[in-house]
């Protein structure tokens, strides 16, 4: 079975789209949980400081998010611009 | 080298078989071992406790096996499986029965075993709520169980289903798509739907009074943590579903493909990081219950980012299945 060099790359580009975005989820799901998790923590020891808590929490996650935000961009070049 | 299309079928349930509970023995043996593990501390603080302790323990552990028993009744029906008019097809379809069954049964069992000590230790901690918190254990443990029963409702779609009308290109990728996601996308699920029951066993030991509170902040957080398996399912279901045009092109059977390793990788994360959050929420409302409302917040607030990229993943397999 030939196949052309163009269908190959164009194949190699969809399997990477989804190994981009798949395996870039893992960090940024367990990261983002682990600082829920401290958050939820901290909001119990002292229930006072819940709104700066809940801000840091969320400045955190955002922060930790961007990985993930970079793998669904090179995931979206991969599907329609490469 | 060329074999005919029965003795690829054969090659392909025998593998699938041994994947199956290959990987289904692991999440099972280690949630057991944990349970053993904590009820062996339990014991050696309160010895005399040990006919609730060791009662308790078998029944967690029996929960936690179940996981690995879907396995084993998947690996069995393959090897004895009547494949019927041979076509090649069939091939890919056991075989990513056996990855999702294999796949999936790892979270649940791992799960499993976290309620089940944490019961353990607990009945130890505190002998007059042994009842409330076998209760508690099992009903944690049986939302952690619902992974494994998702994959293996995927994996007996890909055994029985009837797929000879398909055609071979690209069906055979859509299928393994299928089975790849909704059993890696049930590792993380089940794992951390596991660590909130765990944290709510061990809540309710210290603070018997909150059991209501504790339930109910555990099942919501379980819940949460559930969907990216959920999503997983999801994506199982439109690639067994859909009917793909016949193409020989290899890009048009890496898309469905391609999906499938995204939901399912894409999912374990996510999952476990849900968890995580409702760990420690479930924990701190048990000390500190008059904050319940407050902890539940922010604990739905941090599992909605974390969920965030289960949902780009998901946005990315469906471009991939029907845009593409």
């Amino acid at each position: 079975m030939a196949i052309e060099g163009a269908e190959l790359v164009k194949a190699a580009s969809l399997l990477g789209a989804g190994l981009a975005m798949g395996l870039g989820a893992i960090g940024p799901g367990v990261g983002e949980g682990l600082v829920g998790s401290k958050a939820c923590e901290a909001i119990g020891k002292n229930p006072g400081e819940a709104g700066l808590l809940t801000r840091t929490m969320l400045v955190g996650q955002a922060v930790s998010e961007s990985t993930g935000i970079y793998s669904l961009v090179v995931a979206l070049l991969l599907l329609f611009v490469v | 080298m060329s074999f005919d299309t029965a003795t690829w079928i054969q090659v392909a349930t025998f593998s699938a078989g041994g994947l199956a509970m290959g990987f289904g023995a692991i999440g099972a043996a280690l949630g057991e071992g944990y349970t053993a593990g904590l009820a062996n501390e339990g014991l050696s603080s309160r010895p005399e406790k040990s006919g609730d302790i060791f009662k308790n323990m078998l029944v967690g552990q029996a929960i936690a096996e179940s996981a690995a028993i879907f396995a084993l009744v998947v690996a069995v029906l393959l090897l004895f499986l009547d494949p019927g008019a041979p076509y090649l097809l069939k091939a890919s379809a056991v075989l990513a029965a056996g990855l999702s069954m294999g796949f999936g049964a790892i979270g649940s069992g791992v799960g499993a075993g976290f309620p089940a000590g944490q019961a353990c230790l607990g009945i130890a901690r505190q002998p007059a709520v042994s009842g409330t918190l076998t209760t508690n254990m099992l009903i944690g443990s049986a939302v952690c169980q619902t992974p494994a029963i998702f994959a293996m409702v995927v994996a007996l779609l890909l055994m029985f289903t009837d797929f000879s009308s398909m055609p071979l290109a690209p069906t055979w990728a859509a299928l393994l798509g299928a089975g790849l996601s909704t059993g890696l996308a049930a590792i993380g699920s089940g794992a951390g739907g596991g660590l909130a029951a765990g944290a709510s066993c061990e809540g309710i030991a210290r603070q018997p009074v909150s059991v209501g509170n504790v339930t109910t902040t555990m099942l919501v957080g379980q819940a949460v943590s559930q969907t990216p398996a959920i999503f997983g399912l999801l994506i199982s279901f439109i690639l067994i579903f859909s009917a793909f045009p016949e193409s020989a092109a290899l890009s048009a059977a890496m898309a469905p493909l391609g999906a499938g390793i995204c939901m399912g990788f894409g999912g374990i994360g996510p999952g476990l990081g849900n968890g995580l959050t409702a760990e420690q929420a479930v924990r701190w409302v048990a000390r500190n219950l008059e904050n319940t409302g407050g902890l539940t917040r922010t604990m739905l607030v941090g599992q909605a980012v974390s969920q965030s990229t289960a949902i780009y993943a998901m946005v990315v397999s469906l471009v991939l299945i029907f845009v593409i």
